[in-house]
């Protein structure tokens, strides 16, 4: 296969730096790819041009933008597409992906299905997030709502800084309904997963998107905080110290660890193997990798029941090469990363509270020359207290925790997904008052499925725009 | 036989191997000059009338005598890895050689964010080193007798001094900010990033104020953060470095690469002002580059001041092979004045063995970044 040799993008302008990365095959060690690397400095000088980013995209309305994103949906999902110094096919796009990220090929095509889903349907989306705002309001800045009052959005940045993760393309669909709201992106790719960027950019560019509403800054650690520094709004990917890092600024949506439960009420526990399939799901679709995949099943009691089922179903789970259509674990393409995670696990095994279930089913931890791989691994918690009873992996690890049913809420912690399996009206109330629970559902919904015509921690329009109090006595208001 | 045609390519052939042979010679001639520089360091800080307490003590414990059996560089190796724990703490006397009592002294202090830094006492090296090093500064860009600004670290730091006194050699007169590097990296450690830029920003303002305030200014020390942001702010107030008056640059202090050097020539500075990076810190003094060209893809080759410091480039598992020209390996520093004697001490930087050049007929090093095994325990500043 060519090496494709891919330029930074400076608001759509090529710029091939003397720093470059190799991307490589996670199995063969194959070169697939060279990536230039942008110096921080790049970053600074061409941040004096954004607002040209988001001029460029007002001249543009937003109904015709949208167009654009179904135009490019099927763009990205179907054609030939430019790439760095070559072109890609759909197929190519998947198998780089897979052979970088170490995902399933058919995870990479489903990934394809949802970011062609979302783009396809911006319009209903849009209108969603909005609540039904006219979207020229968010052009203009003001006007008048349907029910006759007027309102103002104002746009917090020309751009969209977004630090990207490299194991997880399943993220991008977060961004897509920025470039028609007028807001320019910058994107910053995982050193892993530079595909999914520039294909995106691609398809939008073909479909009439100005070039100079996008960069790419591909780059070492301090590109990612540079990016952040620059941006008056960006998206961040990362761990718990990620989180950390910027929690509390307003500027920075940070997405990091989901630790995602489903909870069992009392009222249902009984039954628990009526919701298997639910379980099952939720921890083991997408190999386990997304932040509202489970990684917690709490309930008062036949939790040992629980995990032996769990465990059953999900523990003889063996790696499959990546294009094998039953491929259903994810490789860590990072060397160290399989063995340091199973060390984790192992070290919190020796307080006594947890067991490994799923040990029956043979070593979790598979090293490859290049690669490793964790199996699925079941824990069974026999309260709270435990060090594995709050933790999260990215493969299918659920740790299945006893604990009463009016204790849950003061012991889970911050929850992304919570899938809470319970009719008790009591205990739904308190569910939808816990401000600690993100996206809550309500019933036997796996945590994985998602509505895309709801906001993902956070609303993205929420976030790009300040809605403000705004009067006006002008006879005419320029617009 | 007939001679060759002017510019026939036999010339260019016989042009070249004269001039290989010429290379070659001076390579011999720098390596006598080193193993007599050495023999010569030798005998001065081992022998009891004018060594330093440290060597002497050293001394007394190996089985052997330096001064009977160091005859040349390559000798050096049988001293044991030089331990940079041996310069924290006092006594700082300690390091004088006893021939040298009496002067003024100075002590130097490196990065030193965690603990007891380490130091480095010194009477005229600072001096020498950057007297060494003007000579290689192109006047057209340097004017001699022009100001010069030292947008770096102040406090203990040789750096501060050194280019002062760069400056003075030069005729000039050397004006200083105020940059404590250690309040940089705690900042950075801490993640307050906003303290960070506005410490920066606090920075650049009196560099700012100085450039404006005609001092006639045209030369320039900096790091390669500090120039960024120094250009930066100097455009967001409708001038440039260029237009400040600014021909000569000389950086240093932290890693420089050759995609930040294209982007400082291209985008930072334009035509007309020159910039040259070096390498060096407290103990060794300053490497100078080669000429840093597009032609060469913004190569950056380091020289040490041979024979006063010499760089090598060792191998990760064995500190005394050194690798094969182009190889990679850790650089691995030995500092020979009278005034100090460090042999085989391993920097915090890898990067590939250089060949000799003609300005140069020793070995250098390109491609310095910090060590791949303890990169991700430094931290690196605005210095």
């Amino acid at each position: 296969m060519t090496i494709l040799d891919i330029p930074i993008l400076r608001w759509g302008q090529p710029y091939v730096s003397l720093d470059k990365e190799d991307v490589v095959h996670f199995i063969t060690g194959e070169t697939l790819a060279r990536v230039s690397q942008a110096n921080t400095g790049l970053l600074g000088r061409d941040m004096r041009n954004a607002d040209r980013a988001r001029r460029a995209l007002i001249d543009i309305p937003i109904p015709d933008l949208i167009a654009m994103m179904k135009k490019a949906a099927d763009l990205y999902l179907n054609a030939m597409l430019p790439i760095g110094d070559g072109a890609q096919t759909p197929d190519d796009f998947a198998r780089q992906q897979s052979a970088s990220t170490g995902l399933p090929e058919h995870m990479c095509k489903a990934n394809m299905a949802k970011n062609h889903f979302v783009l396809s349907n911006m319009d209903q989306i849009l209108d969603s997030l909005t609540r039904g705002l006219d979207l020229n309001i968010l052009t203009r800045g003001y006007g008048v709502e349907s029910r006759g009052v007027m309102v103002s959005y104002q746009a917090q940045a020309p751009v969209l800084g977004l630090v990207l993760p490299s194991n997880s393309p399943g993220v991008h669909t977060l961004w897509l309904p920025v470039i028609p709201m007028q807001i320019g992106l910058l994107l910053k790719p995982g050193p892993q997963e530079p595909w999914t960027p520039y294909r995106m950019t691609a398809a939008f560019t073909e479909a009439g998107v100005p070039k100079e509403a996008i960069s790419i800054y591909p780059g070492y650690g301090e590109m990612g905080a540079e990016v952040v520094r620059r941006s008056n709004r960006t998206m961040i990917f990362g761990g718990l110290p990620t989180v950390e890092r910027y929690r509390g600024d307003i500027r920075v949506q940070v997405h990091g660890p989901g630790f995602t439960k489903i909870l069992l009420g009392d009222d249902v526990v009984d039954e628990w193997e009526k919701y298997l399939d639910v379980m099952v799901d939720s921890i083991f679709l997408n190999s386990g990798r997304g932040c509202i995949n489970c990684s917690g099943v709490w309930a008062s009691r036949h939790t040992k029941e629980i995990a032996e089922a769990l465990a059953e179903r999900i523990g003889p789970v063996e790696p499959k090469p990546p294009e094998d259509p039953q491929a259903s674990l994810a490789a860590f393409t990072v060397p160290g990363a399989a063995r340091a995670i199973w060390n984790s696990i192992e070290g919190g095994l020796n307080d006594g509270a947890a067991e490994h279930v799923t040990a029956k089913f043979g070593a979790r931890l598979v090293e490859k020359e290049r690669c490793g791989y964790l199996r699925p691994v079941v824990i069974h918690c026999e309260s709270p207290e435990s060090a594995l009873a709050n933790t999260e992996f990215m493969f299918p690890f659920v740790s299945v925790v006893r604990c009463p049913q009016n204790e849950m809420l003061k012991r889970i912690g911050s929850t992304l997904v919570g899938s809470a399996i319970t009719y008790d009206e009591m205990f739904q109330q308190e569910l939808i008052a816990a401000t600690h629970i993100d996206r809550l559902n309500l019933g036997p919904v796996p945590t994985i499925q998602l509505d895309w015509l709801q906001p993902h921690e956070g609303n993205i329009v929420e976030f790009l725009f300040r809605p403000r109090a705004f009067q006006s006595r002008l006879e005419k208001v320029a617009v | 036989m007939e001679p060759p045609e002017k510019g026939s390519p036999g010339e260019r052939d016989d042009f070249m191997s004269v001039a290989a042979a010429d290379l070659d010679i001076r390579i011999q001639e720098a390596k006598r000059q080193l193993d007599a520089h050495a023999r010569e360091m030798i005998e001065w800080h081992f022998n009891p009338e004018t060594g330093c307490p440290f060597w002497l003590e050293f001394a007394s414990t190996l089985a052997w005598d330096p001064r009977n059996e160091i005859h040349s560089f390559e000798d050096l190796r049988r001293f044991p890895p030089f331990e940079d724990d041996w310069l924290r703490g006092g006594p700082v006397r300690r390091w004088l050689p006893k021939g040298l009592a009496g002067r003024p002294l100075f002590t130097f202090e490196t990065g030193g964010t965690t603990g007891v830094p380490k130091s480095r006492l010194q009477i005229e090296d600072f001096r020498i080193d950057y007297e060494m090093f003007s000579d290689t500064l192109p006047d057209e860009y340097f004017p001699r007798g022009a100001n010069w600004l030292m947008l770096g670290p102040s406090g203990p730091r040789r750096l501060r001094l050194a280019v002062e006194h760069l400056c003075q050699y030069r005729g000039g007169i050397c004006f200083c900010v105020d940059l404590d590097p250690r309040w940089v990296i705690k900042l950075i450690k801490w993640g307050e990033s906003v303290a960070l830029d506005q410490y920066k920003a606090h920075v650049i303002d009196q560099a700012i104020t100085i450039l404006g305030a005609g001092h006639d200014i045209k030369c320039l020390f900096t790091t390669p953060k500090l120039l960024e942001a120094l250009a930066e702010e100097l455009e967001n107030r409708g001038t440039s470095i260029k237009s400040s008056g600014i021909t000569g640059i000389f950086a240093g202090g932290t890693e420089f690469t050759p995609q930040y050097t294209r982007f400082a020539i291209e985008e930072l500075l334009g035509e007309g002002v020159y910039l040259t990076p070096t390498y060096g810190n407290t103990l060794m003094g300053l490497a100078c580059s080669k000429p840093v060209t597009p032609d060469d893809g913004y190569k950056i080759s380091y020289f040490a001041p041979q024979p006063r410091a010499v760089i090598e480039v060792v191998s990760f598992n064995d500190r005394d092979r050194v690798v094969g020209y182009g190889e990679t390996g850790r650089v691995r520093l030995t500092t020979l004045t009278r005034e100090t004697f460090i042999p085989g001490f391993l920097e915090r930087d890898e990067g590939e063995r250089e060949k000799p050049c003609d300005k140069y007929p020793w070995d250098g090093v390109s491609g310095v970044r910090p060590f791949s095994k303890i990169a991700g325990q430094t931290t690196v500043g605005v210095y």
